[in-house]
């Protein structure tokens, strides 16, 4: 045993994963005999082939194309690029990624739109988005969102490119460290949100978590490949999770919509009031706060590979919460929701391609399908990329740049038509979502398998609000299930085989400091329900 | 009640009329490739690349058109093509071998090589055995040496259960003597990433995945009858190490129909497709891919799948004696 530590003592400080002082010394010095590593200016020699007039004409093509298939529920970013790229086949290989990284960026800002406006969130990314920006479009403060919702983006986007283009030879290993036991406690650090997460009482949030949970279980297990819970051959695939989403979050607010009949009384047409552009600037600007921990959350969330830019939104949006004086007011068309769900989940763009770019690794499933789009051309990411294709390399990253920036302008004009789509009566709006939420289901795996399972989630969810439990929680733990369960599995694989499973999972400066935030976590929902009780019940003493 | 006859023999007509118009000349509108797994998948890429220049006159005159339908490791597309897919040729899908063939052994699927045919062979991407770039294992040998002392120490990563990854496991397993432990990921990108980081101590991977991070890994074998001269001609076989580990865990590509299809359909297929794959402009896209082809013909194919189901047959039963 002891010959096993000595000989494989490089096992131990990757597994666990120091970040401490040594490690970050140890990649300095492995960067610094790599090229690539110099943190220059060198960007800025390439933006000239961005700005010739084909290579504009593509990044306007790809960003409003991007937005409008962002839009639409059910297409994902990832599978947009994975349907942009046999396009690029005939092109120039700088401009074809062009065309991809400005689809990315767009995409990604394009879902808050049918998040804000129809609430239902275009990506798992845009969740955090509906909470406040659908209650916003509610009380006819759609464009006002929407404003907020794309300059927000462009902020926390372009940070993260900036993160992208400055520390990727810092980051690459950092962000390969990363193993099972650290992703298992990240997912918990998950679980921990739930219950503070857009619910009245923590306890519905638990249960609502838990149903997640076991939603996530059905089909067949990632690991091992056994069969659970499928009851009927619809659910042999499991339930995808963009078919959940929308099923959760658009059916329950069809059947609300359709319940009063044709006279409607009680549900107010969405008026979507114009609103000035600089007000919203100064109104993001405004939350100086908000806008850095959305940024953070988002930065640091998407370098870590597997955990997934899904949750960067939600955890932000959470975080931001906590800090907020009016932390009361958030998931009641709180313009800080907005902006913290949204500069996280931009800002998590840049630096999910880190470990792309000088490692070769996809970070995430969207880096994995812009790999396919970089090898169609005959590029190889991986330390020598910018010195064997600084042309393309650069001029994909600029894209993601400029990308940033014609997002928000295209952004902002669709905000002020918004004005023009919403002006439709509740029963002919509910029918349209309808069509929607049934096309988007049956359009992510092309089966009539996740439209049934929509449906059924949809029926399910509306009863539930009936008595108080929201989808928020509940989408979570379809999410964090899987990542936290695979993590699990995998760990427990390893540790067996080393070990033991103590010393995998807790011990080892990223596990303790991971446990340390699981428990602040947990302690603060205590204190601050704790918190709640003794001032509910103060007025009645006094009285 | 003549006009409802009359619709019924016209409907009953139409039934009957493909079958015999088919053959003659299909294909008269595009033709759908069901890829069973997501957009941006190896297999996906490769379908889209492959099929490309099938809308040429030389080939089928008709563009295919990928449908993708992930899950469960290739289950829920190939269970669905297998059971509702038309068979009048316009509904192709491909296959990945040995995936397929070990899934319906080991599971119960409705697909099985019995109900499907196959069309032709594109690509085939051996496995490779995979240490980080710090290990201090320089050789297969080294791997086994310390496996006989330290048995189930060494973690491998590989895509899952029952894929290629994993059947090469299986057989390195049998080969060597030694036990190892598998730690099964979502995916090869995945179960790379975890051989860089570090988290395990070697993996078995996609020869083409491999040689891209070639640079931050040591690739110790390669679990195929002879070295790849285009990209590792350095890197011995199994064989050569002097473990008897075959091609049986090759990821072969290809492309197949549902049993039932007419023997004309089969035939026009089997003739254009290996020859659209073998066009130059797929074969250089592969190429700067870094995809490895191999173009095999119906013929083929089909001795290879045979050989396949009844190695695994064999192979994956020792798993269950083994009590696993």
């Amino acid at each position: 045993m002891k010959t096993f530590a000595e000989t494989f003592s490089f096992v131990t400080p990757v597994v666990q994963a120091d970040i401490g002082g040594d490690h970050i010394f140890k990649i300095s010095r492995a960067g610094s005999s790599t090229p690539e590593d110099a943190p220059t200016m060198e960007f800025i020699y390439h933006f000239g082939p961005v700005f010739t007039l084909s290579s504009l004409a593509i990044l306007c093509a790809g960003t409003f194309g991007g937005l409008l298939l962002g839009a639409t529920p059910g297409l994902s970013p990832t599978m947009a690029v994975a349907l942009l790229i046999p396009f690029t086949f005939h092109m120039d290989p700088a401009q074809g990624l062009m065309l991809l990284g400005a689809a990315y960026t767009a995409t990604v800002a394009g879902g808050a739109v049918s998040a804000i406006l129809l609430k239902i969130p275009g990506a798992p990314a845009n969740i955090a988005t509906a909470l406040d920006g659908y209650e916003m479009a509610r009380k006819g403060e759609g464009a006002k969102a929407l404003q907020l919702c794309f300059i927000s983006s462009f902020i926390g986007g372009v940070l993260g490119v900036l993160v992208l283009i400055f520390l990727t030879p810092l980051l690459a290993q950092w962000a390969l460290s990363f193993g099972p036991s650290h992703l298992f406690w990240i997912a918990i650090l998950g679980v921990t949100i739930i219950g503070s997460l857009d619910s009245k009482s923590v306890i519905k949030g638990l249960l609502a978590g838990c149903i997640g949970l076991w939603i996530a279980m059905i089909g067949y297990d990632s690991v091992q490949g056994v069969e659970r819970f499928i009851f009927s051959e619809h659910l042999e695939g499991g339930v995808h999770i963009i078919a959940a989403l929308i099923g959760l979050f658009a059916i329950p607010q069809v059947i609300e919509m359709l319940e009063g009949g044709r006279n409607l009384r009680t549900y107010d047409m969405i008026k979507v009031k114009p609103h000035n552009v600089w007000d919203s600037v100064r109104t993001t600007l405004a939350h100086p706060r908000t806008v850095s921990i959305g940024s953070i959350v988002g930065i640091i969330i998407g370098l870590i590979p597997g955990a997934g830019g899904q949750i960067a939104g939600l955890v932000a949006y959470d975080q931001s919460k906590r800090f907020s004086p009016k932390r009361k007011l958030f998931g009641t068309g709180e313009p800080e929701g907005v902006i913290a769900a949204e500069t996280a989940n931009n800002a998590m763009v840049g630096p999910s391609l880190v470990p792309l770019l000088t490692l070769s690794v996809p970070g995430s499933p969207t880096a994995a399908v812009l790999l396919g789009g970089l090898l169609i051309h005959g590029i190889f990411p991986g330390p020598n990329l910018f010195e064997k294709h600084a042309d393309v390399a650069w001029a994909f990253i600029n894209s993601l740049l400029i990308g940033q920036l014609l997002m928000m302008l295209f952004g902002l004009y669709i905000a002020g038509l918004a004005a023009h789509v919403v002006r439709v009566p509740p029963a002919i709006l509910a029918s349209a979502i309808l069509v929607l939420a049934v096309f988007g289901a049956y359009s992510v795996q092309n089966s009539m398998s996740d439209v049934v399972v929509m449906l059924v989630l949809g029926i399910g969810m509306y009863f539930l609000q009936q008595y108080g439990y929201s989808a928020a929680p509940l989408v979570l733990g379809v999410i964090l299930g899987p990542i936290a369960e695979s993590n699990y599995v995998q760990g427990r694989i390893i540790a067996s085989a080393g070990d033991g499973m103590f010393t995998y999972f807790c011990t080892g400066t990223m596990n303790l400091i991971l446990i340390a935030l699981v428990i602040a976590s947990v302690g603060y929902s205590f204190a601050s329900e704790f918190r709640t009780r003794q001032r509910a019940s103060e007025p009645e003493k006094t009285a | 009640m003549m006009k409802r006859l009359l619709t019924w023999g016209i409907a009953l007509a139409c039934l009957a009329v493909p079958g015999l118009a088919v053959a003659a000349d299909y294909p008269d509108r595009p033709i759908s490739l069901m890829v069973s797994y997501s957009p941006g998948g190896a297999t996906d890429f490769q379908a889209r690349i492959v099929s490309m220049m099938s809308a040429d006159e030389k080939y089928l005159g008709q563009p295919i058109v990928i449908v993708n339908k992930p899950g469960a490791g290739g289950k829920v597309g190939w269970n669905s093509f297998a059971s509702s897919a038309s068979t009048d040729g316009y509904d192709l899908a491909a296959y990945n071998v040995p995936h397929f063939i070990a899934q319906s052994i080991k599971f119960e699927t409705k697909y099985t090589i019995d109900n499907l045919e196959p069309i032709a062979n594109w690509g085939a991407d051996p496995a490779v055995f995979v240490v980080g770039k710090d290990s201090p294992f320089n050789s297969i040998a080294d791997v086994v040496k310390f496996a006989k002392d330290n048995p189930g120490k060494i973690t491998v990563s590989g895509a899952g259960l029952f894929v290629g990854h994993h059947i090469a496991f299986l057989q390195i397993e049998k080969a060597t003597g030694v036990k190892l432990s598998y730690v099964p990921h979502k995916g090869g990108a995945p179960a790379l990433k975890s051989v860089i980081g570090g988290q395990v101590m070697a993996g078995v991977n996609n020869l083409s995945d491999a040689f891209r991070s070639k640079d931050q890994l040591k690739i110790l074998g390669i679990a195929d009858l002879e070295r790849n001269k285009e990209f590792l001609p350095d890197v011995p076989t199994f064989k050569e190490a002097g473990f008897d580990v075959d091609d049986s865990s090759v990821n072969f590509r290809g492309i197949m129909v549902r049993k039932g299809t007419p023997k004309e359909v089969i035939d026009k297929l089997a003739k254009a497709v290996p020859e659209m794959f073998n066009d130059p402009k797929v074969v250089k896209q592969m190429k700067a891919g870094g995809s490895p082809m191999k173009v095999m013909n119906r013929e083929e194919v089909n001795a290879m799948w045979q050989k396949r189901q009844t190695y695994l047959t064999e192979l994956l039963k020792d798993l269950k004696d083994d009590g696993k």
